[in-house]
């Protein structure tokens, strides 16, 4: 399962402020999309209005149009609920519930939503998501310990089995390695190129490396000053932004001019 | 665009969703619950509402009632002397509990070996979780059969001033007494807090102090005392709140009787212990007099807590902790 | 030049010698004794003297050798420590007269029985040795259970759900606003006057105005258990990091499951340990029962109808209407014993408080 996303016309703003201005974005299925751009840009934000999670902070709305292979995220009467349920997200820092095993924490999506499932069902559950996340054999041998025992790369892979095991059609993920050592965030990058088999990936990241490495196009975000909206300057594919921009402030940023 | 935009919408009804949505409960449960709990706060709002309007209804017949029919002849007549009663035992807990509770703070967070400093919270801890009626029944059964010879002292060699005017209560049992057990009650109040605010100075500026070669006195004094100002008053305030409001060690400590300026003779009366002294015997009239001070002690604790609530507030913005 | 063992560090030159302060206090002692043995010898006095002496002479003898500023330090420390040991005296001398006077009244007996048919001929024939204590604290220990249990079913609910309110829904709200001072003005309601104030509702609700059985009682102290209650778990709810109810919401849970699956079991140790310390705080309650639920002598099952008795009304009572008035020890060792009682369940309710906050809280470190 792996579904487009087509992003038309879209503000965001935080009560009066405009926080992101008027982005338009095509996202194809089975790909990697990397957004990237300076502190503040808008990228994160803009990023959480892809599964709705930005109205979690109070204020916060948008106008415009996305739409998940042509069902339009905000058309009235959409449950932000079912939203997220069929886009998950990864967040920055590793957060495995803390009162729940291993196992549990994988099963979560199902468990919380007392959605009941048979316990082969859940086995097998479990272990295809761990598999997918690239953690099964780290931990096959010790599922009913706490999550929050795992480091910190782990956890991360955790995290990412955890919004697998709900079958989402899309995965966010909102600088998942920032928090990590080079060596997990090499486990974590490997895991991306494996997710996009089977899912629509969009990763926000700081490291341009990161973006060349695991995305298969890119989108610059840039902001011209503090209280200045966030923009789109270039959405390509990876090799053309960080060879040949055609806009000269991508450029200034993929060579490290500014920012 | 062949499917059609209700794949997204919600149903509460499991016979119509689309099968590869999940479920994901029904949206109005987030309502019940965000109602219900929001219902659970505006009660506690008609609570303290309920409290006022139904101490109000029922102290109201004192207001209305025949002068001859009250305990004094007059309600002004009969809680004045419990207001300054009350005062008075609050004033000799706050005098004799804010040095210490400051000094036993300032060990716990300055003076005692790290190791220890634990301990002695727990310790002090202790002594907030005492029931107060016992420390009630220590008061008049240890404490004032033994501070006697003290008040002999005072009333021989200190009579001169009214509050120690003789001759002294042969039982103890005195407004002096009763604000000594009361300052005790509340000293783990003013420790407690006092000790979260000495804990929070920033480390920065204490050994910017040392490092300038203060000694540990100086540093306390340039950096801790400072910015602990706020807190510490809004301590004694809520101490003061606590203070007035105490009953059983009033009650239980205290031979009550007419205002009297002598600390160390029996009298005075405080509006708790009155109210719980003569409460449980009173009908009619006699119970609304009784309600009505009740409302009065209300009021006055009622501004004093406000007044500490104002000084924490203010003191947040200025302290500049965060 | 290597140093030899007689060489002194300029660094400590013009420093009092270690062993000062104990001289100060050795000499201060015998001043202190030799002082209170002129007007009669006694622990108060010889501690008084001493202290004061060396209070005064301490910071002056060690100013006088090293300068004014060490000698003010050496005052304030030399109070700290006091203050200290000042608030220590109390402490220590309620544990040991609860204990000392509370142990001899203790019995199996004590525990099983309650007040019914004592009568101050007993108590006087208990007084000249003809007769055992008789009587005991089984009715109020069962007036003090229920009525501090109701308290907690009423006071848990609500007080939890507000502080959700609080956390999860009132941010930046003027309700919240409005909740969180007037709980904090609720937190300052005497004790009496909650008591009051439950009986007069019930008064004006039953039309009787001297209705007081276990239920009013229950309702004055959640009175005063709901702030404390909400002001814990708030704190509690508010420690939970926001990226596990992030989590939550990114897996398409809903809102009302991820606060009571995720964010309560995370902050429950807390919560429960605060609940805990509000009930030991309000099971020594005295004043609001004493004018809510009156006061029995025999056993009263039903806290919805008739008088009750608790552990702290029963010591109150014991106290100052002792069962017989010629032999008032009778019943202040009845009063100590169940003292004892109380304090002990205070305490252990203080421990489990600890044990839940340590033991079930959410295991983070790897």
């Amino acid at each position: 399962m792996s579904k487009r996303i087509d992003v038309e016309n879209l503000n965001v703003y935080y009560g009066d402020f405009l926080a992101v201005e008027d982005v338009n974005m095509a996202i194809e299925p089975r790909s990697v999309t990397a957004f990237i751009g300076p502190s503040g840009c808008g990228k994160s934000t803009f990023l959480r209005t892809l599964n709705r999670m930005h109205e979690v902070i109070s204020g916060a709305r948008v106008e415009g149009k996305v739409l998940l292979d042509g069902d339009d995220l905000y058309g009235k009467g959409v449950d932000p609920v079912v939203v997220r349920s069929q886009i998950g997200m990864v967040f920055q820092r590793p957060n495995p519930f803390p009162t729940m095993s291993i196992r549990e924490n994988v099963l979560a999506g199902v468990k919380l939503n007392n959605r009941k499932i048979s316990k082969t069902d859940a086995d097998e559950l479990v272990e295809n998501s761990l598999r997918g996340a690239n953690l099964w054999n780290e931990v096959k041998g010790r599922l009913d310990k706490p999550g929050s025992g795992l480091s910190g790369g782990q956890q991360q892979r955790l995290c990412i089995a955890r919004s697998i095991a709900v079958k989402p059609d899309v995965i966010l993920m909102d600088e998942p390695c920032s928090a990590l050592d080079p060596i997990s965030t090499l486990a974590v990058e490997d895991l991306i190129n494996e997710l996009k088999e089977e899912y629509t990936v969009v990763i926000v990241t700081h490291n341009m490396q990161q973006a060349a490495r695991v995305s298969d196009k890119t989108a610059f975000f840039n902001i011209a000053g503090t209280g200045k909206p966030g923009k789109l300057i270039e959405y390509a594919p990876t090799q053309e932004i960080f060879n040949n921009p055609s806009e000269k402030s991508t450029e200034d940023y993929v060579s490290g001019r500014f920012g | 665009m062949s499917i059609s935009a209700d794949a997204l919408k919600p149903s509460g009804n499991k016979r119509t969703q689309t099968k590869d949505l999940p479920d994901v409960g029904n949206p109005a449960a987030d309502k019940i619950f965000s109602g219900i709990s929001l219902a659970a706060g505006i009660l506690i709002l008609v609570v303290l509402a309920a409290v006022a309007i139904f101490l109000v209804a029922q102290a109201l017949p004192v207001f209305t009632a025949d002068s001859e029919d009250l305990t004094s002849g007059s309600f002004l007549k009969y809680i004045l002397p419990l207001t300054i009663g009350t005062l008075i035992a609050s004033t000799i807990a706050l005098l004799l509990a804010t040095p210490i509770g400051i000094g036993v703070a300032l060990f716990i967070s300055h003076y005692a070996p790290a190791r220890l400093s634990k301990g002695i919270g727990y310790v002090i801890d202790l002594l907030a979780a005492i029931p107060s009626v016992i420390f009630g029944a220590w008061g008049a059964s240890v404490l004032a059969p033994k501070i006697v010879p003290f008040y002999d002292w005072l009333a021989t060699y200190l009579g001169f001033l009214p509050i120690f005017e003789g001759p002294a209560s042969q039982t103890g049992k005195t407004i002096l007494t009763a604000g000594i057990v009361l300052g005790i009650m509340i000293l783990p109040i003013i420790t407690s807090m006092c000790r979260e605010i000495f804990i929070q100075t920033p480390k920065l500026q204490e050994e910017a102090a040392l490092g300038l070669g203060a000694t540990r006195w100086e540093m306390i004094r340039m950096t801790v005392f400072p910015f602990a100002r706020g807190g510490i008053i809004s301590a004694v305030m809520l101490a003061l709140g606590r203070a007035l409001g105490e009953t059983m060690a009033v009650t239980l400590v205290l031979a009550s009787g007419p205002l009297t300026a002598s600390l160390i003779t029996s009298g005075n009366q405080t509006f708790a212990s009155e109210i719980a002294l003569n409460f449980p015997e009173a009908y009619g009239l006699r119970m609304s007099e009784l309600i009505a001070a009740g409302l009065v002690l209300f009021v006055i604790t009622l501004i004093v807590n406000v007044i500490a609530r104002l000084i924490v507030s203010r003191y947040k913005e200025f302290s500049g902790a965060n | 030049m290597t140093a030899t063992p007689a060489h002194t560090s300029r660094l400590t030159s013009g420093q009092a010698p270690k062993w000062l302060p104990l001289a100060i206090l050795a000499v201060s002692l015998i001043l202190g004794a030799a002082a209170s043995a002129l007007i009669g010898f006694s622990i108060a006095t010889f501690a008084l003297f001493s202290g004061l002496i060396f209070i005064i002479a301490g910071p002056l003898i060690v100013g006088a050798i090293e300068g004014r500023r060490k000698g003010a330090d050496a005052l304030a420390r030399y109070m700290v420590y006091g203050t200290f040991l000042i608030a220590l005296i109390p402490l220590i001398s309620v544990l040991y007269t609860v204990l000392a006077r509370g142990v001899p009244g203790l019995s199996g007996d004590f525990l099983m029985n309650s007040m019914k048919g004592v009568t101050g001929v007993h108590d006087n024939a208990a007084a000249s040795g003809e007769g055992n204590v008789l009587g005991g604290i089984y009715h109020a220990i069962i007036g003090t259970l229920e009525i501090t249990l109701l308290a907690t079913l009423i006071s848990v609910p609500i007080g939890l759900l507000t502080a959700i309110y609080l956390v999860e829904y009132g941010e930046g709200k003027w309700l919240a606003k409005a909740i969180t001072f007037f709980v904090d003005v609720m937190t300052g309601i005497p004790s009496i006057v909650a008591g009051l104030f439950a009986a007069s509702f019930f008064a004006l609700v039953t039309g009787n105005p001297m209705n007081r059985m276990g239920l009013v009682a229950a309702v004055a102290l959640s009175v005063l258990m709901i702030p404390t209650v909400v002001r814990n778990a708030e704190e509690m709810l508010r420690i939970v990091p926001n990226e596990l109810r992030e989590a939550s919401y990114a897996l398409g849970v809903r809102k009302w499951r991820t606060i009571t699956k995720v964010v309560i079991p995370t902050a429950i140790s807390g919560i429960a340990s605060g609940v805990t310390l509000a009930i030991a705080r309000v099971i020594g309650e005295t004043a609001p029962i004493l004018v809510t639920a009156g006061f029995v002598t025999s056993i009263n099952w039903n806290a919805f109808s008739g008088w009750m008795a608790t552990l702290p009304t029963y010591i109150y009572y014991q106290i100052m209407t002792p069962t017989s008035p010629t032999a008032a020890a009778v019943s202040e060792t009845r009063a100590w014993a169940a003292a004892l009682i109380l304090i002990l369940i205070v305490m252990v309710l203080n421990l489990i408080a600890r044990a839940i906050a340590k033991i079930f809280a959410p295991k983070t470190g790897r």
